[in-house]
């Protein structure tokens, strides 16, 4: 392993500016914002931490080549590039969401936890290292776990931290203990030279053990079932803009790291499934049948929902599901797909919530009751929504339906409707109708009801935030119109 | 043909500027949809005019989509999806007269109601299946709101379970389609494309099923219509018109230009159970209309079994069958759009019931000639006699049928019988009872109701006109539809699925 620190700092730009960003901003707040307002204290962070995500994206746009950095510990491909670039546009997003929300009485704090994980999660689609995979999702995750209890005054957001932490910690021992087998049986920490001696062995016991702890441990981290009840707690009792970034940027690159160990690294034990329903041992059945569970208790749970929040983190549960399907097929069909559709669904969560942020003002309640009569109160969220909702039901022309459209396409390609992958994707279509009716909940609340006492006080947005959701809003629409503008980076 | 290419652009335009402008005001907001529906009409018009009639469908755009999948922008246009689109202009056009009175969010109402009308030309004039199935769904999300927001009866309900019945339809459909794309080995998701692919004959009939149950929900087939009969009641008036006119011809029309031709072994396979299936449409809905209370339900019944009638000539599956069920699509979008306006506007809106024992108290023919003369019309158009568009449509199925099995023309005959039976019911149930009893509570005793406004009698006129019109002079659509029935694409189907 060659260390050469000018290539690795050259390759590290984009995370270097984010740390960078993240210190100015406690620096400023400290020597200059005591005694301000916390909402200018909050933007003028927000705006430190915009401008670092804006120098982290020029940096990105500039390693476009493929390139090992460090010895392969790091790769710069097109894969890693996008998704980068993503989990940065994710991450202007939720400043954006942010300034639209009610301020928090630590502001810089809060601004600098977002950059310091935003740096794990740019880490993690790159890395080809157990160790450093396993190091920046640690960092993306201890970040988020601080910020999902940021709410000092809400003993919900306390118990939603305290349980994501407390989960997230027996996961993350899970993935090292995996990691460890998998080094002990291949004998190389590096991606890439671990798919070579993968190959070689045979799918032992031993080796099922230590995939089935990587499952579980990025299970929890995509939120996928049975190990997906921390989502619910987590994303309701969150700050809302925090919400938003666990259900979008955290997303996207932990199913993209999800794929680097999976499909370059463990290929060898991927096991088979043919078209008369023969099953090969191996991790890909396993993977599948967590997809499944993840898309029937998503969507099945979802319907009893009456808190917007939890119903949108039941719904990323089955969404799960549908990007773990698309995990399965990355292999035969290669990773647009997937990155089109964690990506579109992480644009579209990320709307919702920010639609939930900028309507919430002393309450942070967000039952179908609190929401009702949000188009009298502010048409343009109220549309804003739709888009966001329908993407996420998967009706066109939004980007929803197209990334639905792919996979399932995909699914029945690999051996037609009557193998378990075509099975799954049935299920997947099925479950859509599911899905269709809670998301007509939310809009029949936003759109039908009247809100209880007729009130009709209109609510106060943010031109900032109305700009940052209507672009959303746009590139939901714009992405849905011409999928094939971020599929052919692949 | 280029007027047709407009169509599309200027209906979502207007949706869009009903929006803006409807938050200023409500005036603009009808103008701007009237003026939309009006120009998307004059497009089919003129297109119409200078269309000449041929066996293969004009394109009007091709280009590249989606290549990474090979799905395409292609519009095409042909007899078919021409009548189709002209029905569709004149129901836009007639829907925006007859809802000129929403007065609550009215630009988000016309927004909604052209984005409505913008799925549906769409639709009829994709040549690619994906993009026409991305159209069919624009076509399905707008219902909700239309219903559940300016709805009357029972509206959430209504609207909940149309959109639910209309989504589950369309995954059948998608579930079907990307089969065959995916099976077939196909390059795109072009129609001639998708139905030249070869397949297993069982895989066929597997996706046929799929793909003609998902359409058949939203063309009303018993027993997957009851979403119907409530959605027409629980819509608002112009939604109605447009449902029952339009959105079901969706349905007949997916069956016919995507399930039938891309899967004719399975057409084969199942013409029999459609037949059966038409038959007891035809049949039991008339049946029911014949009890119903609710005025607008007989009308929502009676669309069902109209609709049967066209799943009876697209069972029969001969060119004369075929082109009398396409004039039956026209026919009875716009005779049920007639109905549904007399039920829904000019009656509910001026009395506030639909219930034939209310109505028959108030003496109506006398305090409303006008209407009573329109409803009578639209009842005779509707029993299917001579002078009227379903007299050709209907005799022309039943003659097709006669072709295939004439056991079911007899059992149709039978529905005809029944369709009689609940048309002059209401008719004379509405308008022309004697008065008896006390007149409701509400006090719609004998003061003058609401007079007749300029856009009712502008509307009811173009669709009197037209129903007559065809009913006179039907060749005037069967010059269109016939040729490309012939031949060309239904070829397959025309001769019983043999090459």
């Amino acid at each position: 392993m060659s260390a050469d620190y000018a290539t690795l700092a050259r390759a590290l730009g984009a995370e270097t500016a984010l740390v960078v960003a993240a210190l100015v901003v406690l620096a400023v707040d400290l020597a200059w914002m005591r005694g301000v307002s916390t909402e200018k204290r909050r933007d003028v962070a927000a705006l430190f931490g915009a401008a670092g995500c804006v120098a982290a994206l020029a940096w990105c746009r500039q390693s476009g080549a493929p390139s090992e950095v460090w010895g392969g510990v790091l790769i710069l491909d097109t894969l890693a590039v996008v998704a980068r670039v993503g989990v940065l546009v994710l991450l202007l997003g939720t400043f954006g969401v942010l300034c639209g929300n009610v301020a928090n009485r630590n502001p810089a704090e809060q601004v600098a936890l977002l950059l310091l994980g935003g740096v794990g999660l740019l880490l993690m689609p790159a890395a080809q290292n157990l160790l450093l995979a396993f190091v920046a999702l640690e960092l993306a995750s201890l970040s988020l776990y601080l910020l999902v209890g940021f709410d000092k005054r809400s003993a919900e957001s306390a118990e939603a931290g305290l349980k994501y932490f407390l989960v997230g910690g027996v996961t993350a021992a899970c993935l090292l203990f995996g990691l460890s087998l998998i080094y002990g049986l291949t004998g190389t920490i590096s991606v890439g030279e671990m798919a070579g001696a993968v190959r070689a062995l045979e799918f032992s016991p031993l080796a099922a053990v230590a995939v089935a702890l990587v499952v579980v441990a990025l299970g929890f981290k995509v939120a996928a079932a049975p190990f997906h009840a921390w989502a619910p707690d987590a994303y309701q009792g969150a700050p809302t803009p925090v919400a938003a970034w666990v259900a979008s940027g955290s997303k996207v690159a932990a199913l993209v790291l999800f794929y680097r160990l999976l499909w370059p690294g463990l290929h060898g034990w991927a096991g088979a499934m043919d078209d008369v329903g023969r099953i090969e041992r191996g991790w890909l059945p396993i993977v599948l049948v967590v997809a499944l569970a993840s898309m029937a208790l998503g969507n099945l749970v979802a319907l009893a929902q009456r808190d917007v929040r939890r119903l949108l983190a039941y719904s990323a549960i089955g969404h799960a599901g549908v990007m773990l399907l698309a995990l399965v097929l990355a292999g035969t069909f290669g990773v647009g797909t997937l990155v089109y559709y964690v990506f579109t669904y992480a644009l579209a969560t990320l709307g919702a919530f920010g639609v939930l942020a900028a309507s919430e003002r002393d309450s942070r309640r967000t039952t179908f009751e609190n929401l009702a009569g949000l188009h009298a109160r502010s048409p343009l969220l109220a549309w804003c929504l739709a888009v966001f909702v329908l993407s996420l039901a998967g009706i066109p022309p939004t980007s929803g339906f197209f990334a639905k459209l792919f996979v399932f396409a995909e699914a029945f390609r690999v051996n037609g409707i009557s193998g378990p992958i075509g099975w799954a994707a049935l299920a997947g279509i099925g479950f859509g109708v599911v899905g269709l009716y809670y998301y007509l909940l939310v809009l029949r609340a936003a759109f039908v009801a009247t809100a209880s006492g007729g009130t009709t006080e209109r609510v106060h947005v943010r031109p900032l935030a109305v700009a940052v959701l209507v672009l959303t809003a746009a590139l939901v629409v714009v992405l849905g119109v011409f999928p094939n503008w971020l599929l052919r980076v692949f | 043909m280029n007027a047709l290419v407009w169509i599309l652009p200027i209906t979502f335009a207007g949706a869009a500027a009903c929006l803006l402008v409807g938050r200023r005001s409500a005036a603009a907001a009808r103008w701007t949809a009237l003026a939309t529906a009006v120009a998307g009409f004059a497009c089919a018009l003129v297109a119409g005019v200078v269309f000449e009639p041929g066996p293969e469908a004009i394109t009007l755009v091709d280009r590249a989509w989606i290549p990474e999948i090979g799905a395409r922008l292609h519009l095409a246009v042909d007899g078919v999806g021409l009548t189709l689109v002209v029905l569709t202009g004149l129901a836009a056009t007639a829907g925006v007269l007859f809802s000129w009175n929403i007065e609550r969010r009215t630009g988000e109402f016309f927004s909604l109601y052209l984005a409505l009308i913008g799925g549906v030309h769409g639709v009829f004039l994709s040549a690619d299946a994906l993009l026409l199935f991305v159209f069919y769904e624009i076509a399905i999300v707008p219902k909700y709101f239309l219903i559940a927001i300016w709805g009357s009866t029972n509206r959430e309900h209504g609207a909940l379970k149309l959109v639910l019945y209309s989504f589950a339809g369309s995954v059948l459909v998608l579930a079907g389609l990307l089969w065959a794309y995916a099976a077939g080995g196909a390059n795109g998701f072009g129609l001639d494309e998708l139905a030249a692919a070869t397949r297993e004959p069982g895989q066929a009939v597997a996706m046929f099923a799929l793909v003609f149950t998902g359409f058949a929900v939203l063309a009303g087939m018993f027993p997957l219509h009851t979403w119907a009969p409530t959605g027409h009641v629980a819509a608002p008036t112009g939604a109605s018109m447009l449902l029952a006119g339009v959105v079901m011809k969706l349905g007949a029309y997916g069956c016919l230009r995507v399930a039938m031709p891309l899967f004719p072994e399975g057409y084969s396979f199942f013409q029999d159970t459609i037949a059966v299936l038409a038959l007891i449409g035809i049949v039991y809905a008339g049946l029911i209309a014949l009890v119903q209370e609710d005025l607008k339900f007989v009308v929502g019944y009676s669309s069902v079994s109209h609709m049967g009638f066209v799943l009876l000539g697209l069972a029969a599956g001969n060119a004369q069958a075929i082109s009398g069920a396409v004039l039956q699509m026209f026919s009875h979008g716009v005779v049920a759009g007639l109905l549904f306006a007399v039920a829904g506007r000019m009656v509910y809106d001026r009395v506030h019931t639909r219930e034939l024992g209310a109505l028959r108290t108030m003496g109506l023919h006398r305090r409303m000639p006008f209407v009573a003369g329109v409803f009578v019309i639209g009842g005779l158009a509707s029993m299917g006699l001579p002078l009227f568009s379903g007299f050709p449509a209907e005799l022309m199925i039943l003659l097709g049928a006669w072709k295939t099995s004439p056991a079911w023309v007899l059992v149709a005959a039978g529905g005809i019988v029944v369709a009689g039976a609940f048309t002059l019911r209401a008719v004379q149930g509405a308008f022309f009872a004697q008065r008896g009893g006390a007149a409701p509570a509400g006090g719609e005793g004998d003061h003058a109701l609401e007079p007749i406004t300029w856009p009712e009698k502008v509307g009811a006129g173009m669709l009197i006109a037209t129903t007559v019109l065809v009913g006179v002079q039907p060749g005037l659509l069967l010059r269109w539809i016939e040729p490309v029935v012939q031949s060309g694409w239904l070829r397959v189907i025309t001769t019983g699925g043999a090459p």
